[in-house]
């Protein structure tokens, strides 16, 4: 699914990934845990192509392509869903129009005929009674006055609709309440499948009681430190990050 | 004298025009004579060249045609119409006229009382030639006076069509709405175009008068083809607690210049004015907007977005001048714009001249670029980048549309600019 092999990017001539490496398989769930600063959200913007992060070395590939050759929307057509720490707002531009528009392009990019606005409205309408979302919202600007909680489900909501092979979650969990966390959980759990792979990237472990891991990784210092199960984050809330960042040295 | 002033002089003699007109028309002549013909150095027209007009000076006056009616889609609206065709009233295509709207040439003896009073008081001609010249032009305009505590029932709505000639012509507007204390009314102002070669200059000027307490909700939709050369103003005074909703959206021409002078002269009137303005091709669009708080208590909040294409212009300047009585005075202003072409231009210049000490302004003119955040998101979904460009810029003016009142309006715009910029409208009407 995704190999990342000695990954190293730069933002403004900082370095921050400084030899990443990561194999994530089908079907698999991998958590990645950290302390600030130590290149998370990095990670997701580098792979889903973000401008402004410069990639200085390393290879990843995506379902056997070199991820680096595809433009931002080109790699979200071939399968990767970057659910953002901080979905933009974009007022005057209708989340339905821009749903659609989405759906269309992943659709059209594997052949297949584009939905009829009659069509997307019913999936669209489904959709959004799975992440508990109120179908008004389908007819409000994107993002535009949603609150936290309603943003992030509006993520899961996209993710669902573009049934993406590869889900990275950045830090989803911030600024959410309980309620608003589960029917994120459930989102995810729900679109768990042997062909469809997660990476969720979060600081804290309460996420993975929801969501439980195949494996965690600490990331510290642009490169993951160590590698465990799920135990692990139960280890890392109770000791911190603090010695496995003087290991990391 | 510049040619155009000779030519135009000419024509103000050829006219037919009712006998209690004369003075106005014959002042307006004489002022027209000695007013100085704007270059680039005058402030007012410092963007914006007259040279088209000059180039094209009006050879006759327009004369009604036929040849349109397949060719023009009006607002779905129920409404008191009236179609002026090259500035000639058609009857058949217009509603049956109640006793508050009237033609100044049927006008009877009450109502020409109150077009002679009225009339002329609301623009400065000095600043505004243009005005002066449709004075000096004047022969026919509609009327609208709402009596003191009555509400129109139905919007005014005026449609305004130039159709293609050999010639070029000229076309003279005129509108006055005369709100008595406590009145309510709508008026929307369409201007438009068949799709054909034009040689056609407009001058199209509006006076309002809202009384005291009274309520007004003013559209003013320049919607007519590039050919077309269009220069008018909407001139109006608010009275004590007067209100004020206004929108105006102008798509581009080779020459188009429209001025908002509105005056605060009663305590505690409100005005709120959004405008739209979508330049392309080689076309222009200048809009001048001059808000005057002479009294204390007023506010007065402008919206102004453009999107300028191509290798199109935009102009903008927005003043607001407070007087030194007027305290407590609450303004906005605020103008965006986007240039989506590397030769579109636009020239943005708020002014504000406060001789209050005890007031609260706020101005503010940018030229923006789309936000990279918005479009590295849409993208991210799989949306191309050209695509996500013309959502977000649509999505730009978009914003403003939404907040129009009148949903007739809003629904006769709407798909219409959506597919200007190749939006799919079905799902547009189906978001809204």
């Amino acid at each position: 699914m995704l190999r990342i092999e000695n990954l190293f990017a730069k933002v403004e001539e900082k370095e921050i990934l400084k030899g990443l490496n990561l194999t994530v398989k089908p079907g698999e769930i991998h958590a990645i845990m950290g302390p600030n600063g130590a290149g998370k959200s990095t990670l997701g913007n580098v792979l889903s192509g973000r401008e402004g992060y410069q990639v200085t070395n390393g290879i990843v590939e995506f379902n056997g392509k070199n991820l680096f050759e595809l433009e931002i929307e080109e790699r979200a057509r071939e399968g990767l869903f970057l659910a953002f720490q901080y979905p933009v707002e974009i007022p005057g531009v209708s989340n339905m129009e821009f749903l659609k528009a989405s759906v269309d392009a992943k659709r059209k990019h594997h052949g297949q005929p584009e939905l009829s606005a009659v069509e997307f409205m019913k999936l669209a309408r489904e959709t959004s009674k799975r992440v508990s979302l109120d179908a008004a919202f389908l007819k409000r600007g994107v993002n535009e006055g949603f609150s936290g909680g309603e943003k992030k489900r509006n993520e899961i909501m996209q993710m669902m609709l573009l049934e993406p092979s590869l889900c990275i979650l950045d830090e989803t969990d911030s600024g959410l309440d309980i309620d608003a966390l589960q029917v994120v959980a459930n989102g995810v759990n729900e679109m768990r499948s042997p062909d469809r792979s997660f990476i969720v990237v979060t600081h804290y472990q309460r996420l993975l009681d929801y969501i439980v891991p195949d494996y965690v990784h600490v990331l510290a210092n642009g490169r993951i430190v160590k590698t465990g199960g799920k135990e692990l984050a139960l280890e890392l809330e109770e000791k911190g990050y603090a010695w496995l960042e003087e290991e990391a040295v | 004298m510049s040619d155009f002033q000779q030519q135009a002089l000419q024509l103000a003699a050829q006219q037919q025009s009712p006998s209690w007109l004369a003075n106005l028309r014959n002042q307006a002549a004489n002022d027209w004579k000695n007013i100085v013909w704007p270059t680039r150095k005058t402030e007012h027209w410092k963007y914006t060249s007259l040279t088209s007009l000059q180039k094209n000076l009006p050879e006759q006056w327009a004369s009604a045609n036929a040849g349109w009616k397949n060719e023009i889609d009006f607002i779905a609206l129920d409404a008191i119409r009236l179609v002026f065709v090259n500035g000639v009233f058609d009857a058949q295509s217009s509603s049956e006229l109640p006793p508050e709207v009237v033609l100044f040439s049927q006008a009877n003896a009450q109502q020409q009382a109150v077009i002679e009073q009225h009339l002329g008081s609301v623009v400065e001609g000095k600043q505004h030639i243009f005005a002066t010249l449709n004075n000096a032009w004047l022969n026919e305009g509609v009327l609208v006076h709402v009596p003191r505590n009555q509400h129109l029932t139905r919007p005014v709505y005026l449609v305004q069509l130039t159709t293609a000639s050999e010639k070029s012509l000229s076309v003279n507007q005129r509108l006055l709405v005369v709100l008595e204390d406590s009145a309510q009314a709508e008026i929307i102002e369409h201007f438009v175009s068949t799709n054909t070669p034009q040689n056609a200059f407009v001058n199209a000027v509006t006076e309002i008068i809202v009384g005291d307490n009274a309520q007004l909700q003013h559209y003013r939709l320049n919607l007519e083809e590039e050919n077309l050369q269009h220069i008018g103003g909407v001139h109006a005074n608010l009275m004590r607690n007067a209100r004020w909703r206004g929108f105006t959206l102008a798509m581009g021409s080779k020459l188009k210049r429209i001025d908002y002078q509105l005056n605060h002269r009663g305590q505690g009137a409100e005005l709120d004015l959004q405008g739209v303005y979508l330049p392309r091709n080689n076309q222009m669009v200048d809009y001048h907007t001059n808000v005057q708080h002479w009294v204390p208590h007023c506010t007065s909040s402008e919206v102004f977005r453009g999107i300028i294409a191509d290798s199109a212009q935009a102009i903008f300047n927005g003043r607001i001048y407070i007087h030194k009585d007027a305290q407590k005075t609450l303004a906005e202003l605020s103008n965006k714009n986007l240039l989506t072409s590397n030769k579109a231009e636009v020239n943005t210049k708020p002014e504000l001249e406060i001789y209050a000490d005890d007031v609260k302004c706020a101005h503010g003119a940018t030229v923006s670029q789309l936000n990279a955040t918005a479009l590295y998101y849409l993208q991210s979904r799989g949306v191309s980048r050209a695509e996500a460009e013309v959502m977000m810029s649509f999505g730009f003016i978009n914003e403003l549309l939404q907040q129009i009142p009148e949903a007739a309006v809003h629904d006769y715009l709407l798909p219409r600019l959506a597919l200007l910029f190749g939006r799919d409208q079905t799902l547009l009407e189906m978001a809204e």
